[in-house]
């Protein structure tokens, strides 16, 4: 038995493995663990032994020096490393940022050692108040209100109330008003959807023929002759508007070229010309570039969300969060045997918005017409 | 070296000259000595608090040469494969801070890092006083503030990712416009009126500049001071612990120590963003080129606070309504405005409404000021990781075609996965951590009613080994007991079988069921055998008993 205490009271074993989130051990936080004491009794102040802190004292010293030093490699740094090329900038950035990184963090460690090390262990107790004001306090501030209010007539004057009422209403809404020139298109907002509507491919060219269809980039048009080889595609924007960004937002197509029996049904025939059909590249979904095109499944795939579409088969979705097939755009040759475009796409492109309504529906009610 | 016997001369000088301008001794006596509780879990807020304040001056370098400007230009800089390439002025200062300024490509990736540094210091932050209580009354009003930190932070990084203007920022603004105009009503104006028009105009970038650089920023720096004001009034929560209680605070004062500390930690959080605008590239804008609305780069990805919902737009599937047929109004993209606004409804408007909510269910009317351990409110803490997960599952579906190309699974199946563990994963997060949280308790109670393991086996008279059980640690039992059971409304019925008053209605109803579950002492840390018996334990004459226990003891310790 005489042992067995003895063995308990190893200061080791009475101690549990440490669960996260508990304070360390035995550590001056609130005191010792032999002897007990009351709740409220705790020690405040501890000092640290002299000799460790003469110890610290040093390394911290030497933190500052390194720190000194860093910064003075960092003065020279930015003299000595210009920048200019990828190369010195990259050198000149490591130069800078690993002098910086060393001040800083040097200068950081040797505060921290300075606080643990030679600072004391403070352990103080500081009351704590109910937020809550107290009864008397609150009746006064209560009373004068009331009589503030009555004062000034508030209350009982009806007429001023209302007024003063009815002049700050349409005063609030001065700052929204102002904001009603941030659209600079200077149209009712009802026709802002007539905009979104229509891309530049229905526009013509100063001599009143078709826009081209020219190659992103370089600007070339493109001979249907020359663009045989199926499974074939290329990145499409209309000829004038090349640089245009605001036109290319909604008018950047892609042209794939197909050997005449992979079309299937989605496909208009004729808005292709020779096995080539022009779709928007304007994914459906919120709008990004579907840039991707897979030649043996003919799958166009935009890389922001996936939405994936069946060239051969209109472009309908096969896959991903967009809802609706990307557009065809009618094309055809011109005179030069250059591919233009017939006119502008059927139905919007591009993201979904509250005005567009089911404009395939309404596409297909008006060919049925025709 | 002598230590100090009075001001020196240098300082009563100045302070006399305040002090007797603006009186501030009263204020500096009872603040210099305030006391701040010490945990490592205390410190993730100032995290973001310093990224911050680096944010605000790497933030200015940067304006010193940026040019918020849509015009065409003809790129003359330094970095050759671009010249003469056409590209906004935007871009073409950005490529001149990285290219032209010394130290400017440090101080550009630095003020990134800060960025993301910024917003998961906040997001740990925000975790910590969910799953410690500290929200609880009185600092609801700081929460809230909180949320509406974070919220604006997210808006804030928004409007800075696209100022670079080179290809990725573009297909984030991209998504951003698909995203607003998507919106019933109002989507159409509110993208005309952003971006002076159609798609992309010639102001977004002026636009978001002066929200990036000062609007936002602006209502952050008067938000994140209001916070750090009631934080002070308040003080701070603390952990459970020897002598801590709801009346005291305990710990170290601010002046010196924890002065000295806080600034000790800005220098860290300095350091670190500068070590990884030093080793870390990010946001390489030289590679991606010029934004055009014809090209993307594959494999875009938003920074890691928008992957949430990033990953959203990618596994909803493709809902699309026309509510009026073929008449020019009606039509709703769900397959947009669902993940565009539900997750972030529920994480944003959830996390405001907790505390509240809690209130509601558990009538906990009194202060708290002491945290809780998460283990010991186990409905909160499986609350606070269900929703971590459905967070985590969105977050991994924005990076769902990273995700195919490094594990080979097929883009279509990490979708399809996706679409099922949103609803999955978090309610398995739930009961997991619930049972969790109660076999954490249920440790606990070993420790507190049987001691903890000594390592020490005795042979008793009639043969039989047992391990001697001793007491835990003075400071590690005070932690322990530092539990308080859940709060719960008095939902018991009269003798008649009638509810309270207030628990009749459905909603009534409702409300006390959930109260029960939500509250009362799961697992008491005492199992039956009842303080006394503990105390003869901690004299070492029944440590046996302790030790082997009844038949009953062995089977509360093991489940």
């Amino acid at each position: 038995m005489t042992d067995n205490e003895h063995e308990i009271e190893q200061p080791d074993e009475r101690v549990p493995k440490r669960v996260i989130g508990t304070p360390p051990p035995g550590t001056s936080m609130l005191g010792t663990v032999e002897a007990p004491r009351a709740e409220e009794e705790v020690p405040g102040v501890t000092l640290q032994d002299e000799a460790k802190a003469r110890k610290a004292e040093k390394i911290v010293a030497l933190c500052f020096v390194i720190t000194f030093l860093a910064a003075i490699a960092f003065i020279i740094s930015y003299v000595v490393f210009q920048v200019g090329s990828p190369e010195a900038t990259g050198a000149s950035n490591l130069a800078l940022g690993s002098s910086l990184t060393v001040a800083i963090l040097s200068l950081a460690i040797g505060i921290v050692i300075w606080v643990r090390q030679i600072m004391p262990k403070y352990s103080l107790v500081q009351e704590r108040h109910l937020m809550v004001s107290d009864e008397e306090d609150r009746g006064v501030v209560g009373r004068t209100f009331v009589e503030g209010a009555n004062e000034s007539g508030f209350v009982k004057r009806k007429l001023l109330r209302r007024t003063l009422l009815l002049g700050a209403a349409p005063l609030g809404l001065i700052p929204l008003v102002l904001l009603r020139d941030l659209d600079n298109t200077k149209m009712p907002g009802s026709q802002f959807n007539k905009l979104l509507r229509h891309t530049v491919w229905g526009e013509k060219t100063k001599e009143g023929k078709p826009l081209r269809l020219v190659v992103e980039g370089t600007g070339q048009p493109i001979r249907a002759a020359d663009f045989n080889s199926p499974g074939g595609i290329l990145s499409v924007v209309p000829e004038g508007y090349e640089h245009d960004l605001n036109a290319l937002a909604k008018a950047t197509l892609i042209l794939i070229k197909f050997r005449p029996e992979e079309l299937k049904s989605g496909v208009r025939q004729n808005w292709t010309h020779d096995g080539i059909v022009a779709y928007s590249k304007i994914c459906t979904h919120v709008g990004c570039p579907a840039a991707l095109y897979e030649q043996n499944t003919h799958h166009i795939l935009c890389p922001c969300h996936q939405s994936t579409f069946d060239a051969a088969d209109g472009a309908k979705v096969i896959f991903g969060p967009a809802a609706r097939p990307l557009p065809q755009l009618p094309i055809t040759v011109d005179a030069e045997g250059y591919l233009v475009a017939q006119g502008d796409f059927e139905v919007p492109v591009g993201p979904s918005y509250w005005e567009r309504g089911d404009a395939e529906a309404e596409a297909r009610a008006k060919g049925g017409q025709a | 070296m002598s230590e100090l016997k009075t001001v020196p001369k240098a300082i009563t000088g100045p302070s006399n000259f305040l002090d007797e301008r603006l009186g501030g001794a009263n204020f500096l006596k009872r603040n210099l000595r305030k006391i701040f509780p010490d945990h490592w879990s205390f410190l993730l807020g100032e995290i973001a608090l310093y990224s911050f304040v680096i944010l605000l001056l790497t933030g200015t370098f940067l304006t010193f040469w940026y040019k918020p400007s849509m015009m065409e230009v003809a790129y003359d800089g330094s970095y050759a494969p671009l010249r003469g390439v056409m590209m906004s002025e935007a871009y073409a200062s950005s490529l001149e801070i990285s290219f032209d300024v010394r130290g400017g490509l440090l101080i550009r990736q630095m003020h990134h890092w800060a960025a993301l540094l910024f917003v998961a210091g906040m997001m740990v932050h925000a975790l910590r006083v969910f799953f410690t209580g500290a929200y609880r009354k009185p600092r609801e009003i700081n929460w809230i503030i909180g949320v509406l930190l974070l919220t604006l932070a997210l808006a804030e990084g928004l409007t800075g990712y696209s100022l670079p203007d080179d290809l990725l920022s573009g297909a984030g603004l991209r998504i951003t416009e698909g995203v607003a105009i998507s919106l019933p009503l109002v989507g159409t104006y509110i993208t005309f009126f952003l971006f002076g028009g159609e798609y992309p105009g010639h102001d977004v970038i002026s636009r978001f500049y002066s929200l990036h650089i000062l609007l936002i920023p602006g209502i952050l720096l008067a938000l994140i001071s209001a916070h750090m004001v009631l934080m002070w009034v308040q003080k701070h929560t603390q952990m459970p612990g020897k002598g801590r209680t709801n009346q005291n605070v305990v710990g170290a004062p601010f002046y010196p120590a924890f002065m000295a500390k806080a600034g000790a930690y800005f220098l860290f959080t300095l350091g670190v963003i500068a070590g990884l605008g030093t080793f870390a590239q990010i946001n390489p804008i030289w590679i991606f080129g010029p934004y055009t609305p014809a090209d993307v780069s594959a494999g875009s990805q938003p920074d890691f606070y928008m992957g949430f919902l990033e990953g959203a737009l990618r596994i909803m599937p493709p809902w699309e309504i026309n509510l009026f047929g073929t008449a020019h109004a009606g039509t709703l993209p769900l397959s947009v405005i669902i993940p565009a606004l539900v997750p972030m409804g529920i994480i944003m408007t959830g996390l405001a409404l907790y505390p509240f909510l809690e209130r509601w269910v558990t009538g906990d009317h009194r202060e708290h000021h002491v945290a809780d351990r998460p283990r010991n409110n186990p409905h909160r803490t499986s609350i606070g990781i269900s929703a971590m997960t459905f967070y985590g599952v969105l977050w991994l579906m924005g990076a769902n075609d990273e995700i195919s190309a490094f594990f080979h699974i097929s883009l279509n199946w990490t979708t399809y996965i996706g679409r099922v563990m949103i609803f999955v994963a978090p309610a398995l997060a739930y009961l997991i951590t619930y049972r969790m949280c109660l076999g954490l308790q249920r440790s606990d109670q070993a420790v507190i009613s049987h001691g903890v393991e000594s390592g020490v086996i005795k042979r008793l008279p009639h043969g039989e080994f047992i391990e001697v059980h001793t007491p835990p640690a003075e400071d590690i039992e005070a932690h322990v007991r530092g539990k308080q059971p859940v709060p719960m409304l008095p939902v018991a019925e009269d003798a008649a079988g009638i509810p309270p008053k207030g628990m009749r209605g459905p909603l009534g109803r409702l409300r006390a069921r959930m109260s029960k579950a939500y509250g009362g002492e799961k697992i008491p840390l005492e199992d039956g055998h009842g303080h006394d018996e503990h105390a003869a334990i901690g004299h070492g004459g029944e440590e046996e008993h302790a030790a082997v226990g009844s038949s009953d003891d062995d089977r509360s310790l093991t489940h």
